[in-house]
Parts: C-alpha cells; sequence; structure tokens
C-alpha cells in the first residue's frame, strides 16, 4: 500500500519524444485509469513506473522512496501484461510462485499464499494446470493471481482486458475492481476503451500526444472536459464540436450554424468576437427549444430505446444527436434544438475549456 | 449423363494419382533401403561365401560369429582395433560435439538476442561468416593451431574445432526471437536476473529445440571423417568412422567383408537408435514452438 507520484517525467527516444513532462499523484489505495488514443505515451508511462524503461528526465518515487533508477524487481510492484505473460512451461501454481521463489520465500509460506490466492479468485482447481489448458479469462484470473500474491505496494495493469471476448471484458472488469477495492492496493490501469476508463478509474489521466490532456474524476471529466481532445474522446457517440464567435460581451455565442445562445452560467472573458469551439453532446440535443438548427440527415441509427442521427448543419459542420425514441428516416431534414445550459466552450485556437 | 463421364474421370485420375505416388515411394525406399540391406545380408554369411563374389540377397547363418570378431577383435587387412572401443570413442565424440555446441551456441544466441552491447550485431555477423568456413576449409590452419596446443590425439583437440560453428547459434537466435518480450519483462518484475531467467525460462522453452538440434549435430559428430583421420593417430582412440575405412584395402588384398559389414552395422545403429528414441521430440523442435 503506497502512493505514487510522478514529477516532470520525460521520455524521448532518439529525436522523437514521447512524453513531455507528466506530474502525478496517486493516493493510497487509489485506482488510476490512463486513457488515451494508441501512441499516446500511455504504455511508456506505465512500463517507466514499472522500471522497463528509465525515463529521460523526471522522476518516480513509489510510497515516497525514489525509485526512479531502481531495477523492476526492487520497486515492490506487480504488472499485468496484455498477453498475460504466463510462463507456459510452468503450471499455473508454479507461474504464482515464481516471484515469490525467487525472493527465496519459505516453501510452506508460498504453498499458503499460492493456496490463499487461488481461492481469492477461484482458481484453486486449475492450479496443477498448464497456461494452455486455460482459457482466455482463467489466463486472466491467473495473470491477476501471480501480481495479487506478491502483495506488491502498486499494481500495473497494461490493458489487461484487450484480449478477451466483449462479455467475458464486462465481466473481468467488475472482477478487477471489486478485487481493488477489497485489497486497497493503489492501482496504476492502462487502456484505450473509454469504458474501461470510466467505469474502473477513482481518477482517470486522459493522454494525448505526451501529455495529460486532463487528470479528475470519471464524472469530471464527463461534465467538465478540459480541452476539446479530452470532449471528443470521452463520451459515445462523440461530443458535437461546432464554430462560433462570443457576442454580447462574452455573455452570449454566435454559431456558425445560426443561432445565437446565451449562457446561463455568465460571460466567458475576451469579449465580442473571440472565436471560441462550443461543444455539446448528442444525448444533451434536444427535438423542440429555443436555439434551433436544421439538420440535413444522413444515417439514422435506431437502437431500439432510442436513436442516433448523423446529419450536416447549414454551416458544413458535422452534426450528431442521440433523441429518445423513434425519429424519422434518412434524407429528411429535421430542427434540432441545442439547450444553452449543456453547453462547452472552448478557445477555438488553444482548445482549453472558457469557463464563466 | 454429362456429370456421370466426369465423374467418373475424376475418379479414374485420383486412381491413378494413388498409384503413381505409390509408385514414386516404393522407388525411393528401393533406392535408399537397398544398400543397407545389401549390408545387412552381407554382415550374416562368412567369408568365403561374399568373396566368391556374387551378392547374396538373403540373409546367413553367420551373423553371431561375425558380429561377435567384429565387436571383439576387429579385422580386415591390419587388424585394427575392435568395434567395441571404437564405438566407445565416436561416442564420446560425437556427444562432446553435439554438447559443447549447443552449450555454446545457446549462450551466444542468448547474448546476442537479449542483451543490448557494443559491437553486437559485429559479434553476430562475425559468427555468422564462420557458417561459410567448413572445417574443410580452414584445415591446416586448425591442423596447427591444436598441434601447437599439443593437442594431437586427444578427445579436445578431436572436438574442440568441431564445437566452433554458426548453425546452431543461428538456429538459436531464430528462435530466441520469437519469444515475446512480455515473458523477459514478466521475469524482471518477478525479480529474475539474466542467469535465472536463462536457467528457468529461456532452457525449458528451448527444449525441444535442443533435442532437435542434439539429434542433428550428434549424427554430424558422428559422421566426422576428414579431421578424426588427421588428428588421431592412436589406434586405440580411433572413431568408427575413420576405422571402417581403414578396414577396407585396397588392390589385390582379400578384404574381410563379412567382419567389415558387421562393423558398419553397428557404425550405422547409434545415430538411428538416437533418431527413433527422439524422433517424437525431433519433429516437434522443426515443426513448432511452445508458446
Amino acid at each position: 500500500m503506497a502512493t505514487l507520484n510522478l514529477s516532470a517525467v520525460t521520455k524521448s527516444f532518439g529525436a522523437s519524444t514521447v512524453l513531455h513532462g507528466i506530474d502525478l499523484n496517486v493516493a493510497d489505495g487509489e485506482m488510476i485509469v490512463i486513457v488515451g488514443a494508441s501512441g499516446c505515451g500511455k504504455s511508456t508511462l506505465l512500463r517507466i513506473v514499472a522500471g522497463l524503461e528509465t525515463p529521460t528526465t523526471g522522476h518516480v518515487a513509489i510510497g515516497g522512496r525514489e525509485v526512479t533508477r531502481l531495477e523492476p524487481a526492487d520497486r515492490d510492484i506487480a504488472m499485468v501484461f496484455q498477453n498475460y505473460a504466463l510462463y507456459p512451461h510452468m503450471t499455473v501454481a508454479q507461474n504464482m510462485a515464481y516471484g515469490l521463489r525467487i525472493r527465496g520465500t519459505p516453501k510452506d509460506e508460498i504453498a499458503r499464499r499460492v493456496a490463499e490466492t487461488a481461492g481469492l479468485l477461484g482458481i484453486g482447481p486449475l492450479l496443477g494446470r498448464k497456461p494452455r489448458e486455460l482459457s482466455g479469462g482463467q489466463r486472466q484470473r491467473v495473470a491477476m493471481g501471480r501480481a495479487i500474491i506478491r502483495e506488491p505496494k502498486l499494481f500495473l495493469f497494461d490493458e489487461p482486458l484487450s484480449n478477451l471476448d466483449a462479455k467475458l471484458r464486462v465481466q473481468m472488469r467488475g472482477e478487477i475492481r471489486r478485487l481493488q477495492q477489497r485489497l486497497g492496493v493503489t492501482s496504476l490501469y492502462v487502456t484505450h476503451d473509454q469504458v474501461e476508463a470510466m467505469t474502473l478509474g477513482d481518477r482517470l489521466v486522459v493522454m494525448h500526444q505526451g501529455r495529460a490532456a486532463q487528470v479528475a474524476s470519471p464524472m469530471e471529466v464527463w461534465a467538465r472536459p478540459a480541452d476539446t481532445y479530452v470532449a471528443g474522446f470521452i463520451g459515445s457517440p462523440a461530443m458535437n464540436l461546432l464554430g462560433g464567435t462570443l457576442a454580447e460581451g462574452g455573455a452570449a455565442v454566435q454559431l456558425k450554424a445560426g443561432p445565437l445562445l446565451r449562457f446561463p452560467d455568465g460571460p466567458r472573458a475576451g469579449g465580442d468576437g473571440r472565436p471560441v469551439t462550443v461543444g455539446v453532446r448528442p444525448e444533451h440535443m434536444l427535438r423542440d427549444g429555443e436555439a434551433l438548427v436544421t439538420v440535413a440527415l444522413d444515417l439514422v441509427e435506431p437502437l431500439g430505446s432510442e436513436t442516433v442521427l448523423h446529419g450536416t448543419l447549414a454551416s458544413g459542420e458535422v452534426l450528431t444527436a442521440r433523441l429518445p425514441g423513434m425519429v424519422p428516416a434518412v434524407g429528411s431534414a429535421m430542427p434540432l434544438a441545442i439547450p444553452a445550459e449543456a453547453l462547452h466552450v472552448f478557445d477555438a485556437e488553444s482548445g482549453r475549456r472558457l469557463d464563466a | 449423363m454429362e456429370d456421370a463421364v466426369l465423374a467418373r474421370r475424376a475418379m479414374a485420375r485420383q486412381r491413378r494419382g494413388r498409384w503413381l505416388a505409390h509408385a514414386a515411394l516404393a522407388l525411393g525406399v528401393l533406392v535408399f533401403a537397398f544398400p543397407i540391406w545389401i549390408t545387412l545380408v552381407g554382415s550374416t554369411h562368412d567369408a568365403a561365401t561374399i568373396g566368391r563374389g556374387d551378392v547374396p540377397l538373403l540373409p546367413g547363418s553367420h551373423a553371431l560369429e561375425n558380429f561377435a570378431t567384429a565387436w571383439g577383435e576387429g579385422g580386415g587387412r591390419t587388424h585394427t582395433t575392435p568395434a567395441a572401443g571404437m564405438l566407445l570413442n565416436s561416442a564420446i565424440m560425437a556427444l562432446l560435439i553435439a554438447g559443447g555446441k549447443i552449450a555454446i551456441s545457446l549462450l551466444s544466441a542468448y547474448a546476442v538476442v537479449f542483451f543490448r552491447f557494443p559491437l553486437r550485431m559485429a559479434a553476430f555477423w562475425t559468427i555468422f561468416i564462420t557458417l561459410m568456413l567448413p572445417v574443410e576449409v580452414r584445415i591446416i590452419p586448425t591442423y596447427q593451431v591444436i598441434v601447437n596446443l599439443d593437442l594431437f590425439n586427444s578427445f579436445t583437440g578431436l572436438t574442440l574445432p568441431l564445437i566452433a560453428s554458426a548453425t546452431a547459434t543461428l538456429l538459436f537466435r531464430q528462435f530466441f526471437l520469437t519469444i515475446p518480450d512480455e515473458y523477459v519483462e514478466a521475469a524482471q518484475i518477478d525479480g529474475a536476473g539474466p542467469l535465472r531467467f536463462f536457467r528457468d525460462i529461456l532452457l525449458p522453452l528451448s527444449v525441444t529445440n535442443i533435442a532437435a538440434l542434439g539429434v542433428i549435430l550428434f549424427i554430424y559428430g558422428w559422421n566426422q571423417y576428414l579431421w578424426p583421420l588427421l588428428i588421431i593417430n592412436d589406434r586405440s582412440m580411433e572413431t568408427i568412422v575413420v576405422g571402417l575405412a581403414k578396414m577396407i584395402g585396397s588392390g589385390d588384398t582379400q578384404n574381410e567383408w563379412n567382419t567389415i559389414m558387421a562393423t558398419a552395422v553397428l557404425a550405422m545403429a547409434p545415430p538411428v537408435l538416437v533418431v527413433v528414441v527422439l524422433q517424437r521430440w525431433f519433429i516437434k523442435g522443426l515443426t513448432e514452438t511452445e508458446k
């Protein structure tokens, strides 16, 4: 059980810089999910914490102890790999015991902990089997067991669910979360899946091009995205981002698509004419309201309880809306309302969020 | 109607194909097996029968005494070493060569694949280039070196130059490259140092490859002729392949073909035995990797 502190961690491979200074403080027992598209540097960050890579500059401290230059084995961490990396020639029990055996843990102690961990994960009957005789979900559990048995200060998960089928993924997601809460071990979890990120994390780190675009709780990230990248990345379907300029001294926005929307929460800085990007989530679009835009529909996806509409506005911008119930077929134009209270305002140039 | 004709033709074609395949196989078996059959048969007749010049095609009744002579006394033109001793020498040589090659190439492939050090690729290419220099090409300098080191007439001198070769290194390198990085990383996190990783993870994963290579290298070592011929002149250290050749005289001398054939059978037996025993592993090692 420990805290994790990253300060100004950067990583360059030759000329290309993968991480541009990451700062992160993880509290004891917290589960942090690092989420981002592929190539954003999330795996590199995890590997730096694990000690499999050395940061170019910056420091890593686990439980207050500086570990930047230590070997992975000396950091008291455990890692679950994407392809599980179970040693194929060892049985489940041997796989789990290997780390303890190397550390010279007494035999009876190892046996006790293997049995205990296997009981915790429900893999007792599998202990004598080889990894290739296990299903994907079972391998996943064994990989977890290998991490848990060491009772490390820190769990690291590198996209552990991406090799499972959809149904198993949902089930294992729940199990990982329950287990982590029960054991109370500080955890770092890397994924590209926003649903995993939202459901698993106490806090999220949304990575974008080697930077932490936002570090906040899942609801905070959803409700108040820090910039247009986060806004577009979290939420499905993705948030609509529309161009506009500030009007009425910053108290309203004039959309390119037509309507003028007044901010209910107060004026934005910058004055008239400042270019902004306005975000509105598809599920917040309304069929009726004050600020109407006309959407030329090109795709209608009925999902039963709701319908997802894709279309273009008069300004040429693309708009997606998720509406309850049934909605007319493709080809027709339909008016939709943008509710002013659900708006997110971003600076058009930097993409940063503008608050009242 | 049309379809019935087509179906009949297809059947005929299939039958013809099967027949051809079997004929080709039978021919192959005959070509490979016939000399061995002659050897086997030859080892069961007395010297006079073979000496008359007509080659018997059916086994005779002198098998026991021929093999006893070959095993215990030796025979041929100059009464060579008994086969028992030569078999032992050959076995020692073949095992040393196979074992030595595997040990050296496992270690060098491990270094080349899993470690980053200056001139790593240069080292690899240097090893690789020796592939193009078989023993025969470098035989004179090698001979000079071995004699200068006073290793003439010794097993060290016999096996050392044959152990240094790149084939096995190359094969192990290719195999190691297929081992996912995650195993290395998982072992690092588990706290396994380089030697531990080698012993606990890499070696067990390589078992089938080691067995397959072991078979090939054992036979390679067993069949060595030129080098043992040069480096050994103490008859008690003679290997069976060389000894067998020395049993056959030239010119007018009367060869004891029955003893020679029996010795030849004895010389063939160990490689066959190794292949038969290790066959399952051998095929596994060449065709699949455990993952």
